[in-house]
C-alpha cells in the first residue's frame, strides 16, 4: 500500500500502526483476510464497511486483546504478541458498546481507570477533572453512569480513554445510537483531539462521519481491503461528480432504464427511483427532458462517500 | 493487580453499611433461634460441646463460603455479559492474572468482613472458646478462595443466569446442610459419608471448629490445608483459561 500521509509530510517516521498481509480466522472463519495498513501519527484514519466486514476484528487486533493469526503487525514500533501490556498503556481504547460501571459516578469510572494505567491517584484525579471538562459533564462529575443520556455515557467513554494521555486512539463506531446533537458534539471533540495531534484510529459505517473526521480511510468488504484513499480521492475514483436521482410516477422505474441509457456515466435503477452518476447533473437533466421523459421528482447532488461506499460493497444487506 | 481490587473496593464503598449491617443480621439470628431454640432440645452438645457453641464455627465457614460463592456468580457473569467490566480492564495494561488476581482478592476481602461480623457475635455470646478464633481469618479467606477460583471458571462457562441458580441449588445448598455445620458426617449414612468429605466445606468447618473451641481436628491441619489448595489452584487453573478464552479472542 502506498504511504500518502508520509509523502505529504516529506519525513520518513516509522508509522504508528503497520500492518501486513494480517490475518485473523476464527475457526473456519475468516474475519480479515490479508490487509495491508500504515497509520501515521498525527492522522485520522478510517476504516469503513460493512457489518461483518472486519473492522471490529482489526481494531481489536490492533487495540492488543486479539492476537493476529497471521502476518505481520507492529504498533507504535513493537510487537503486540510480546509487549501487549505496553503498547496497551499508549492507548486509548473507546469501544462499540460502552462498558463503564453504572454504578460508580462520573469522576470515579475515570480515577478508578486510570489506576490500571499505573496513574498516581492525585494525578488521576486531577486528571479527571480536567478531561470532564473536555468533555463538558464536569456538572455530572458526582452523579452515577446509570441515568445518564446515551451522549453523556459516549462522552464520558470517550474521556476515559484519554485518561492515560494516549498517543493512538481507537474508536470503534463512536457515535453508533446517538441522537444528531450528540453525534456532533462527539464530532466537534474528537476534531479537537485531532488538532491536538493525537491519532485517531476509528470504524464507521456513518459516511458523514468519515468524511467530517478522516483524512484518509479504507473501505473493508468481508475481511478485505477494497478500496482506499482520502474521502475525495475515492469519490474522485469511484463515484461521479454529481447524482441526479428521478422517480417516476410508473408502477416499476425498471422500464425508464433503457430510455435513459446513454446519460452520464452509471445509470442504477433502485425500485423507488434512479440514479444517474453525471459530471453536470444540469447537462444531465437537459438531456433527460430532451427524450421528452418526465419525472415526477429530481433531486440533483453531489456525489458523497455513500455512493462510494454502496458501489464497492453493494447494496445487499449484510446482517 | 492492586488497581483492579481497588476498583472493586471503590464499588463496594457505596454499599458497605448496608453490607455490613447484613453481615450481622444472619450470625444474630442464629444465636436467637439455634441458642435458645434448638440447642434447647440438643441435651448434652456434641462431643462434649453445647450445641451452639459446637455449630457457630461450621456457621462461619460456611458463611464464608456462600458469600464467596455468592460473589463468584452473579457478578462475574455481569463483568462479562452485561457491564463487561472485563474487557474495560483488558484494554489496558492489566493482564489476565491482574483481572482474575483483583477480583479474586475482593472475594476474599467480603469473606473476611462476614467472618469478622460473626466473630464479633459469636464473642459476645461467649461461645468462642479460644484465641485461636482468630484462626477462622485465615482459614475462611483460604475456604473462600478455594471455592470462588472455581466458581469464576463455572461462571464464565454458562451463556445464562439461570445456570448459576442451579447451582446453588444442588451445589451449595446441600454442601451447607450435610458437610458438617449442623450435625458431625458421621451421622450421614457411610456411602453419603465421602461426599461430604470431598466438599471442601466440611475441612473449612472442621478447621474452624477447632479453631474456635480450642481443641485438635477430626483431620491433620496439613491434609486439610492441602486438599483446600488443591480446590484453590486447581480453581484458578481453571477460571484462568476460562478467562483467557473470554478475553483474548
Amino acid at each position: 500500500m502506498s504511504d500518502p500521509g508520509a509523502r505529504v509530510r516529506g519525513v520518513a517516521t516509522e508509522p504508528l500502526i503497520h500492518a501486513r498481509g494480517l490475518v485473523k480466522r476464527f475457526g473456519s472463519f475468516t474475519a480479515v483476510d490479508g490487509i495491508d495498513v500504515d497509520v501515521q501519527p498525527g492522522e485520522a484514519f478510517g476504516f469503513l464497511g460493512p457489518n461483518g466486514a472486519g473492522k471490529s476484528s482489526t481494531m481489536r487486533m490492533v487495540g492488543c486483546v486479539s492476537p493476529p493469526t497471521g502476518g505481520t503487525l507492529r504498533i507504535l514500533g513493537m510487537d503486540p504478541r510480546r509487549d501487549g501490556p505496553a503498547i496497551r498503556g499508549r492507548l486509548g481504547v473507546c469501544p462499540q458498546l460502552d462498558n463503564l460501571d453504572p454504578e460508580l459516578t462520573v469522576r470515579e469510572n475515570l480515577t478508578t481507570y486510570a489506576r490500571y494505567f499505573g496513574i498516581p491517584r492525585k494525578v488521576a484525579r486531577q486528571r479527571a477533572d480536567e478531561l470532564l471538562d473536555f468533555v463538558q459533564l464536569t456538572e455530572r462529575a458526582g452523579s452515577k453512569v446509570e441515568p445518564l443520556s446515551g451522549g453523556m455515557k459516549r462522552r464520558l467513554t470517550i474521556a476515559r480513554a484519554l485518561v492515560n494521555e494516549p498517543e493512538i486512539v481507537l474508536l470503534d463506531e463512536p457515535t453508533t445510537g446517538l441522537d444528531p446533537q450528540a453525534r456532533h458534539l462527539v464530532w466537534e471533540r474528537l476534531f479537537r483531539l485531532k488538532q491536538q495531534g493525537v491519532t485517531l484510529v476509528l470504524t464507521t459505517h456513518y459516511m458523514d462521519e468519515a468524511e467530517q473526521l478522516c483524512d484518509r480511510l479504507v473501505v473493508m468488504d468481508a475481511g478485505k481491503i477494497v478500496a482506499e484513499g482520502s474521502p475525495r480521492e475515492l469519490i474522485e475514483r469511484y463515484s461521479t461528480r454529481e447524482v441526479v436521482e428521478l422517480r417516476f410516477t410508473a408502477e416499476s422505474q425498471e422500464g425508464f432504464a433503457d430510455k435513459l441509457a446513454g446519460i452520464g456515466e452509471r445509470v442504477e435503477v433502485l425500485p423507488d427511483r434512479i440514479l444517474l452518476y453525471v459530471e453536470d447533473g444540469d447537462a444531465a437533466l437537459a438531456a433527460v427532458h430532451e427524450r421528452a421523459l418526465t419525472p415526477a421528482s429530481v433531486l440533483e447532488r453531489r456525489s458523497s462517500l455513500e455512493d462510494v461506499f454502496l458501489h464497492l460493497t453493494g447494496r445487499t444487506l449484510v446482517d | 493487580m492492586a488497581a483492579v481490587f481497588e476498583f472493586y473496593l471503590v464499588s463496594y464503598r457505596r454499599v458497605w453499611r448496608g453490607s455490613a449491617m447484613s453481615s450481622f443480621v444472619l450470625p444474630l439470628l442464629t444465636m436467637l433461634g439455634f441458642g435458645l431454640g434448638v440447642g434447647a432440645y440438643v441435651e448434652g452438645g456434641v462431643d462434649g460441646a453445647p450445641y451452639l457453641d459446637w455449630m457457630v464455627p461450621g456457621l462461619i465457614a460456611s458463611t464464608a463460603l456462600q458469600v464467596a460463592v455468592f460473589e463468584s456468580t452473579w457478578p462475574v457473569l455481569s463483568s462479562f455479559n452485561w457491564v463487561r467490566t472485563y474487557e474495560g480492564q483488558a484494554a489496558t495494561p492489566v493482564r489476565l492474572d491482574d483481572i482474575l488476581g483483583g477480583n479474586l482478592l475482593f472475594v476474599m476481602f467480603r469473606a473476611l468482613t462476614s467472618i469478622v461480623a460473626f466473630l464479633l457475635v459469636a464473642l459476645a455470646f461467649g461461645v468462642l472458646h479460644s484465641p485461636w478464633a482468630l484462626a477462622t481469618l485465615p482459614i475462611g479467606a483460604l475456604l473462600a478462595f478455594a471455592v470462588a477460583a472455581p466458581t469464576f471458571a463455572y461462571s464464565s462457562s454458562v451463556t445464562s443466569d439461570s445456570f448459576l441458580a442451579l447451582l446453588f441449588r444442588f451445589v451449595v445448598i446441600p454442601m451447607s446442610l450435610f458437610a458438617g455445620v449442623f450435625f458431625p458426617v458421621e451421622s450421614l449414612p457411610v456411602g453419603l459419608r465421602w461426599l461430604a468429605y470431598a466438599s471442601p466445606l466440611w475441612h473449612g468447618v472442621d478447621l474452624s471448629r477447632a479453631a474456635t473451641l480450642g481443641v485438635a481436628p477430626e483431620w491433620s491441619v496439613a491434609g486439610h490445608l492441602a486438599y483446600l489448595s488443591v480446590w484453590a489452584v486447581g480453581g484458578y487453573l481453571l477460571a484462568r483459561r476460562q478467562f483467557a478464552k473470554r478475553l483474548v479472542v
